[in-house]
């Protein structure tokens, strides 16, 4: 019985400490693969210029931009209506509705990302376009707003969790001063929860920023730095699967690389951030 | 990647519906008699505008022999060329002659199968049917950027475009805009499919796809008066013209052999002009 506990124990360090090593290795990886790129300088002057392959130049300052554009704005829409949804669903509606709503968004997370491509293509991106007469209509503003649907289902997730993770002693605190469900939410679990909303946040701007298939389909993938949110841009994931087929010795082939690795720098960052607010503030308490 | 793994989702379905319709009529087929008792798998990607030919031909032969497996994906000239190079595909397909020293550093064997057409295409509800090739030059440059002036409504012109690793961009970008430029605000499409789809879907729209994916829901421009289309191709009248190719790496084996050699039959070649294209052999 012992023996067979320790096992089943050894085999998930061994799991955890291969995923953490594969988390390494690809940084080392993408290090190794764009070393060519540091020499001189070249991984700076590439952050900063244009991306014409005609001239030579391949910088990826214009998908830095898109990408930054298309992820923020995809997180202002997808942020208030996830924190409502989540209230929701925890504190304000009836249990039955609240069940019902929930096992809706958990369907939604396993839509496939194609799919809303798709919806997006078809319904999307025409209203786009004849409401705003914006060009193609494949634009900064219909990615974000389809983004936005993509990484909601996540967002609300995590949110009602962190708020049902919310003492009960609490809550029936408010109840017992004859509080209502709104002042419950607004005094004691958002106030309380609010770590649950920051991982909540920054995992779902990771998962946009990740996302490939959203941007391909609907920004348009013109490769000017978009000056309004009606301009076609490309993120840098989108840039990576379009060039991705350059000739493997080209250094067309191998700026990709920076985009990897600047994409995997932000989100380490990030998350580092994150956690180290969330550290600094429990100790102020 | 993403793109080209969702191309071969797509077309592997389609395939596998077409596959039963096949199964249900036997055809006949003194050509195909060369497959008999083979057996293996066929891998193929490359340029889209050869996957109409690819299908039927690979369709012919499941259902004469279905101990064979073809699997065609899409991703472009640059693609096919690369996985070919690479040995992950044993054929990879180009709406381009391979460069030199793609050919000489792979050891290519290149197999020009059909001619076909790049035409510039717009919105059926568009009014503008003809363009000047110094206008086609100006509105991809997006010197021009509003339908009036070119006999239009005032409307902007989107322009679509590919990407580089794409023949079609290719052959339109050297003879149809003399090597100019395309304006940086161009959308970009991942196939020649998806450009039909995304002309069909705007109404400003202006893109370009070979001649043999044209049909009725994209407009064909004429370039100085001469219509893109199978005839004025073949005669030559129509300029912006490519080789479809097929490339091996060295010398090809067995049933990949037998493929490409019967593209080259009469059988093969009526299915190239079925499809839009030109034959090799009327050349």
């Amino acid at each position: 019985m012992n023996k067979s506990g320790k096992l089943i124990e050894k085999s998930f360090v061994v799991a955890a400490v291969f995923c953490a090593a594969l988390t390494i290795l690809v940084f080392v990886f993408m290090m190794i693969m764009s070393l060519p790129l540091f020499k001189g300088g070249l991984f700076f002057s590439l952050i900063k210029s244009p991306w014409n392959p005609e001239k030579g130049v391949f910088g990826i300052y214009p998908m830095l931009i898109g990408t930054g554009l298309i992820v923020l704005l995809s997180l202002c829409w997808a942020f208030p209506i996830c924190l409502g949804s989540s209230a929701l669903i925890s504190v304000i509606a009836p249990p039955a509705f609240s069940n019902f709503f929930k096992k809706i968004i958990q369907m939604m997370t396993g839509i496939p990302t194609v799919i809303y491509g798709f919806v997006g293509v078809f319904l999307l991106v025409p209203f786009i376009r004849e409401m705003f007469e914006a060009g193609t209509g494949m634009n900064i503003l219909s990615a974000s707003l389809m983004l936005a649907m993509v990484i909601s289902p996540t967002m609300i997730i995590i949110f009602t969790e962190s708020f049902q993770n919310i003492p009960p002693s609490y809550t029936a605190a408010v109840d017992a001063l004859g509080g209502s469900a709104v002042q419950k939410l607004i005094y004691v679990i958002l106030p309380c929860s609010w770590r649950g909303i920051l991982s909540g946040l920054t995992l779902s701007l990771g998962r946009a920023m990740g996302d490939t298939l959203i941007a391909l389909m609907l920004a348009g993938n013109a490769v000017a730095v978009p000056d309004s949110i009606f301009d076609s841009a490309r993120a840098l994931t989108s840039h990576i699967a379009l060039v991705i087929a350059a000739d493997f010795d080209s250094n067309e082939f191998r700026s990709i690389f920076t985009c990897g690795l600047v994409l995997y720098t932000f989100t380490t960052l990030l998350i580092v951030l994150v956690r180290f607010l969330g550290k600094e503030s429990l100790k102020d308490k | 990647m993403i793109n080209i793994k969702i191309e071969r989702k797509f077309y592997l379905i389609g395939f596998l519906v077409l596959l039963i319709f096949c199964m249900a009529s036997f055809s006949w087929a003194g050509a195909l008699d060369i497959f008999n008792a083979e057996k293996g798998e066929i891998k193929i990607s490359g340029g889209t505008a050869h996957i109409p030919v690819m299908k039927t031909v690979a369709e012919k032969i499941i259902t004469y022999n279905n101990d064979i497996n073809i699997s065609i994906a899409g991703g472009g000239s640059g693609v096919g060329i690369k996985q070919v190079g690479e040995g992950l595909v044993d054929i990879g397909n180009s709406g381009r002659k391979p460069k030199d020293e793609e050919i000489s550093k792979y050891n290519l064997k290149m197999f020009k199968w059909a001619i076909d057409g790049v035409g510039v295409v717009v919105n059926p509800e568009n009014t503008v049917k003809s363009l000047s090739s110094q206008q086609l030059v100006d509105v991809f440059s997006g010197k021009i950027d509003n339908w009036k002036s070119i006999g239009g409504i005032d409307k902007k012109i989107n322009i679509y475009t590919r990407d580089n690793s794409s023949g079609t961009r290719e052959v339109f970008w050297k003879k149809g805009l003399n090597k100019g430029d395309i304006s940086k605000k161009a959308n970009f499409v991942v196939s020649n499919g998806a450009m039909k789809s995304a002309v069909a879907n705007d109404p400003y729209g202006i893109g370009y796809v070979s001649v043999g994916h044209i049909d009725e829901s994209v407009l064909p421009v004429s370039l100085d008066g001469i219509l893109p289309n199978e005839e004025n191709v073949q005669n030559g009248s129509y300029k912006i013209a490519r080789g479809l190719y097929s490339n091996t790496k060295g010398d090809p084996q067995g049933i990949v052999k037998k493929f490409i050699d019967y593209l080259f039959t009469p059988d093969g070649q009526q299915i190239v002009v079925k499809q839009g294209f030109i034959s090799v052999k009327s050349e």
